[in-house]
């Protein structure tokens, strides 16, 4: 038997080692925190609307994720969003929190490099590669877009 | 066929000390009573989590000297190594100690390499005493080798859990203690393992490897021996060397363990259990040793295994190269 056979063997033998994901469990968990984030969300849109006549839906929600990313950077500090996550995955991963987290984490862990070495440059190992390809995307479709309307 | 890679020991140099250090999590592990020293907080009074595994380090290596009646300048040789990016903890710790430093990079092999080669040089007589020491530590570990802690990721169902620990063990030709009666060094093995949270899947291999090598080399088989453990290959690492062991036609049977496997009770959620070189150093210097000592295990095959993969050679898509070195201690 020669190597590679051996590898594809072996690799073939580990994937069905493998435990499985209970997908169901984690789907329903990731449905459940994530709709209660996006009830807060329209929560806090809501109450705004109703305190205030002169604001817009549009402020409204503004104001909704900023109250999202705050609260999600706070319990990032406080060190309880990673359980929450670890529990909701998607659920928490998906909404405008995961990417408050993926901010505020890196922040914290490399702090001890100093503020610019650290901070300022591993801020964004996580969420830059999002950020990346969001501003790529709205390119492309921009393009699309320009190139449609010019007919 | 047999090679080159066993020593069998003339003067079987003895383990006349150990110490062993673990983190909180740690404690509520069902051999916690065998542990020296736990430690309540993990960042243990100190800046960062890096300088917390340095402290560990010196802690073991000092307090193992301290248990075999000698001070550090009786010492003539340290070796000791770690997981961090150029083994900074185990260089920083020697800082401390005036003494000849020997740096060794296993990855999670390293307690068992650094007692082999520990117990070559105190064998052939150029050294009188020598420490053999390793740590590791979950969060200085996890923020190299993965993502930040407080990043609200899913851990995958093969992950395994750096263990926060370390220990030293103390090797000398005179003394009282357990004797070191052989070692086989391991050889690199890959079986094309990309996964980089699947480590026991990585690693079994080489167990297996030079397992079965030191088998044919000391003409022995498992039941030879009381105990066969083997350093973190976790719950499925370890269930893949068995069939893989039994596929080359050896049983492991009830005295075998893992100590990645047995570290961490199932109500801990660290899935495949735990790894790290701190997982069989905590185990072997606390647990092991203390049930040789009592002569309830005569005859232990120790074998750590490491995989020898860095963060640089995961993202370029590269395989994991597993090692894993083994050592007979005997009373």
């Amino acid at each position: 038997m020669n190597k590679d056979e051996r590898n594809a063997r072996y690799n073939a033998y580990v994937e069905s080692k493998i435990p499985k994901t209970h997908n169901f469990p984690s789907l329903i968990y990731a449905f459940v925190i994530g709709g209660i984030i996006c009830i807060l969300g329209q929560t806090i849109k809501d109450t705004l609307l109703a305190i205030f006549d002169t604001m817009t839906p549009q402020e409204a929600s503004n104001w909704a994720s900023i109250g999202l990313i705050f609260l999600a950077s706070l319990l990032t500090g406080l060190g309880v969003f990673d359980d929450i996550g670890a529990i909701a995955g998607a659920g928490t991963i998906v909404p405008i929190t995961g990417f408050s987290n993926s901010i505020a984490s890196p922040a914290l862990e490399f702090k001890r490099e100093g503020i610019i070495f650290g901070m300022c440059s591993k801020m964004f190992i996580v969420a830059g590669p999002v950020i990346v390809n969001g501003v790529v995307a709205s390119i492309v479709v921009g393009l699309i877009y320009l190139i449609i309307g010019a007919f | 066929m047999s090679s080159k890679q066993t020593i069998i020991f003339k003067n079987q140099p003895k383990i006349i000390s150990s110490y062993s250090i673990a983190g909180p999590k740690e404690s509520y592990s069902v051999f916690a009573p065998y542990f020296d020293l736990v430690l309540k907080d993990d960042l243990w009074d100190c800046d960062s989590y890096e300088m917390a595994e340095r402290k560990m380090l010196e802690h073991v290596i000092f307090n193992a000297i301290e248990r075999a009646k000698m001070n550090p300048k009786d010492i003539d040789a340290l070796i000791c190594g770690d997981l961090l990016n150029q083994i900074i903890s185990s260089s920083f710790a020697a800082r401390k100690f005036d003494v000849t430093y020997i740096g060794l990079f296993g990855a999670c092999s390293t307690m068992a390499e650094s007692l082999a080669v520990g117990a070559c040089l105190v064998d052939a007589g150029y050294f009188d005493k020598v420490a053999c020491a390793t740590a590791s530590h979950f969060s200085s570990v996890e923020r190299q080798f993965r993502m930040p802690l407080e990043l609200g990721s899913q851990r995958p169902p093969t992950a395994q859990w750096t263990v926060t620990g370390g220990g030293c063990s103390i090797l000398s030709n005179v003394g009282k203690g357990p004797k070191i009666t052989t070692a086989t060094f391991g050889k690199v093995v890959d079986y094309n393992i990309t996964d980089a949270n699947n480590m026991g899947a990585a690693m079994a291999p080489s167990a297996m490897n030079t397992m079965i090598q030191h088998f044919i080399n000391t003409n022995t088989t498992p039941d030879d021996y009381d105990l066969i453990v083997t350093g973190d290959l976790g719950k499925l690492g370890a269930e893949i060397l068995i069939d893989l062991m039994e596929y080359n036609g050896y049983k492991l049977g009830q005295n075998y363990m893992d100590c990645g496997h047995c570290i961490y009770t199932n109500e801990q959620n660290t899935f495949m259990g735990g790894s790290g070189c701190g997982c069989s150093a905590l185990m072997l210097n606390s647990y092991i040793i203390q049930k040789i000592r009592e002569k309830q295990y005569n005859k232990v095959l120790f074998i750590a295994t490491g995989a020898l993969l860095s963060t640089t050679s995961s993202f370029q898509g590269e395989s994991i190269p597993g090692i894993a070195h083994a050592i007979v201690i005997e009373n």
